[in-house]
């Protein structure tokens, strides 16, 4: 593959697990069910990576690579499906002992990520001061201030990383990038904390650079090569969460995903249906489940 | 007092969105954040009459000007969701951090369990390591209490979520803050009130217990007690809450909730 190759970073989503190991401490990008880096999760659900930590403002990425074995540990603030308020998927993992977690406040996600990104090994915040954080979290301490104020407030540790997987908009085969949508969320901030190699995006569309000006707004180019290392050409990548503008969420996938907690066996049979299977298979079943009647009509190239 | 002419076709609802909309009187221009159904309207209707300086989220990425409630977030998210909206300023969730730290924002959040000090827990029932019911998290309540006013809206008043104890303490009560320090790391901490089905509660007791502060009309102490977990402190006399205005009953009919969507949060009791 050589990732070290500077005008071309394009791989592709096995590429990515490749550069991944079991124990390894992952960023996921996007936000509850939008815009998540879905295809190099289904990835990771098709390899025999295990026991990762997973640092993610939670939704079905966390909740899929809980039910498919792969998690030791969420580092989470929140996990949600958005239309679907829990996720049934993280809940049955924690209900059932099968993960370890390590809480935070949404605030505290932002500040961890910030240090890591700026290499110092704590913020300090008051976020957290009085709450069970200090109970449920223990890697949280506090330091007291050098001044003369004296306050003590919550030493933030940094969240050392050892990849980040985000999905955007559209990118050029370096790796700058833009969000079309009304969020960036985090995605370059954990692109930021995560360590030179091991940094990938996939994105709707690859453009040659001169062309990304054509998209979106200047504001929106928030991602720069200096932060990426991987770049998958995915279109459809975030399905089934939201990836606006250019897609909403399939809330009718949404539901039969939700509804795979239900029991062991529907967790097999959504398995096979939509995970035991190259992401090109999924894309063209996807497709064409959502097209009755259409079923064997167009050619895919 | 009102007559009962006052109240023909005031829904429970309409009496709760009122209670809220109390919560933020005096705020000024801050951010007005409040979660659920009943307190995003309630929010809207202390804006549009006493209480015009608020800023209020359209519940994605944009603080809209609209007195209007839209039925947000958007499953989609993205731009088209912006339709129809005045945009006052594109917010992004990390924006969020800049009210809070800086004490610019009174969030109204929903319990799933909630003690006679106010403390808050939508994170887990049961043990921590392994709990009997996994929630949401603790998101983002221990930093909107320390920071911030906190209100919190309870649309099912009963001694399940008013509890003796909260099984984990996301959102910090009234006793976590004075043992911190009122005047030190918790000098930035306002719990202010506690709107539910049934009635209004604060903490203007002399160790910051929940007091009944108001009864909705139709509804007894001894339903309210009945509904509570812990002791109440309850006032000798408790006055009714605050009934909807003429102007406050036409906007919310016909501006801010045309659709009614309020009264199926609270169902009219039978």
């Amino acid at each position: 593959m050589p990732l070290g190759i500077i005008d071309d970073k394009l791989v592709t989503e096995d590429d990515v697990v490749g550069e991944l190991r079991s124990g390894m401490t992952v960023a996921i990008g996007g936000w509850g069910s939008r815009r998540k880096p879905m295809s190099i999760v289904r990835a990771i659900v098709r390899s025999d990576l295990t026991d990762l930590t997973i640092v993610s403002h939670g939704g079905p990425d966390l909740g899929l690579l809980c039910s498919a074995g792969k998690v030791r540990k969420a580092v989470y603030a929140f996990v949600t499906l958005d239309s679907i308020a829990l996720e049934p998927h993280f809940r049955k993992a924690r209900q059932s002992g099968a993960i370890d977690d390590e809480p935070l406040d949404e605030g505290l996600v932002h500040l961890g990520l910030q240090a890591a990104a700026w290499r110092v090994p704590f913020l300090p915040t008051r976020v957290g001061l009085g709450s069970d954080l200090f109970r449920d979290n223990p890697t949280l301490r506090t330091v007291t201030s050098p001044y003369d104020d004296r306050e003590e407030l919550v030493a933030m540790p940094a969240l050392e990383l050892d990849a980040a997987i985000c999905h955007l908009n559209r990118s050029d085969a370096r790796g700058n990038a833009l969000y079309l949508g009304p969020d960036l969320y985090w995605d370059d901030l954990m692109l930021q904390a995560a360590p030179t190699g091991r940094r990938f995006i996939s994105t709707e569309k690859v453009l040659p650079t001169a062309e990304l000006a054509g998209e979106g707004c200047l504001h929106q180019r928030r991602i720069s090569r200096m932060m990426v290392d991987g770049v998958v050409a995915a279109p459809g990548g975030a399905h089934f969460t939201s990836c606006a503008p250019d897609y909403p969420r399939d809330e009718e996938f949404q539901a039969q995903y939700a509804a795979a907690a239900r029991s062991p066996e529907a967790w097999d049979a959504f398995r096979t249906a939509w995970l035991d299977l190259p992401e090109t298979d999924y894309q063209r079943k996807i497709r064409e489940d959502r097209k009755p009647g259409n079923a064997d009509g167009q050619e895919d190239t | 007092m009102s007559t009962d002419s006052d109240r023909v076709g005031i829904t429970r609802a309409d009496v709760c969105t009122v209670a809220i909309a109390e919560c933020f009187r005096g705020d000024g221009e801050i951010l007005a954040n409040p979660i659920g159904t009943i307190p995003v309207i309630g929010g809207r209707l202390a804006r549009a009459t006493f209480e015009p300086g608020l800023c209020c989220t359209d519940g994605e990425a944009t603080l809209i000007a609209d007195d209007t409630t839209f039925p947000g977030p958007e499953s989609s998210g993205g731009l088209t969701s912006l339709d129809g909206k005045t945009v006052e300023y594109w917010n992004p969730y990390r924006s969020m951090f800049d009210w809070v730290w800086s004490g610019r924002r009174h969030i109204i959040m929903g319990a799933t369990q909630i003690d006679r000090y106010g403390n808050q827990n939508f994170a887990a029932i049961g043990d921590p390591k392994q709990p009997k019911v996994q929630l949401l998290g603790y998101r983002g309540a221990p930093g909107n209490t320390i920071n911030d006013t906190t209100s919190y809206w309870i649309p099912n008043h009963n001694p399940k979520v008013f509890v003796e104890r909260v099984d984990t303490v996301t959102g910090v009560g009234w006793d976590r803050a004075v043992a911190l320090g009122l005047d030190g790391p918790a000098r930035y901490f306002d719990l202010r009130r506690v709107v539910s089905n049934l009635g209004t509660f604060d903490f203007a007791t002399p160790d910051n217990r929940m007091r009944l502060r108001s009864l909705h009309p139709g509804v007894s102490v001894g339903e309210v007690l009945a509904a509570t977990g812990f002791e109440l402190a309850v006032p000798d006399e408790i006055p009714e809450s605050r009934l909807p205005t003429p102007d406050e009953l036409l906007l919310l009919r016909e501006v801010i909730d045309p659709e009614g969507r309020r009264n199926a949060e609270v169902p009219d009791p039978a």
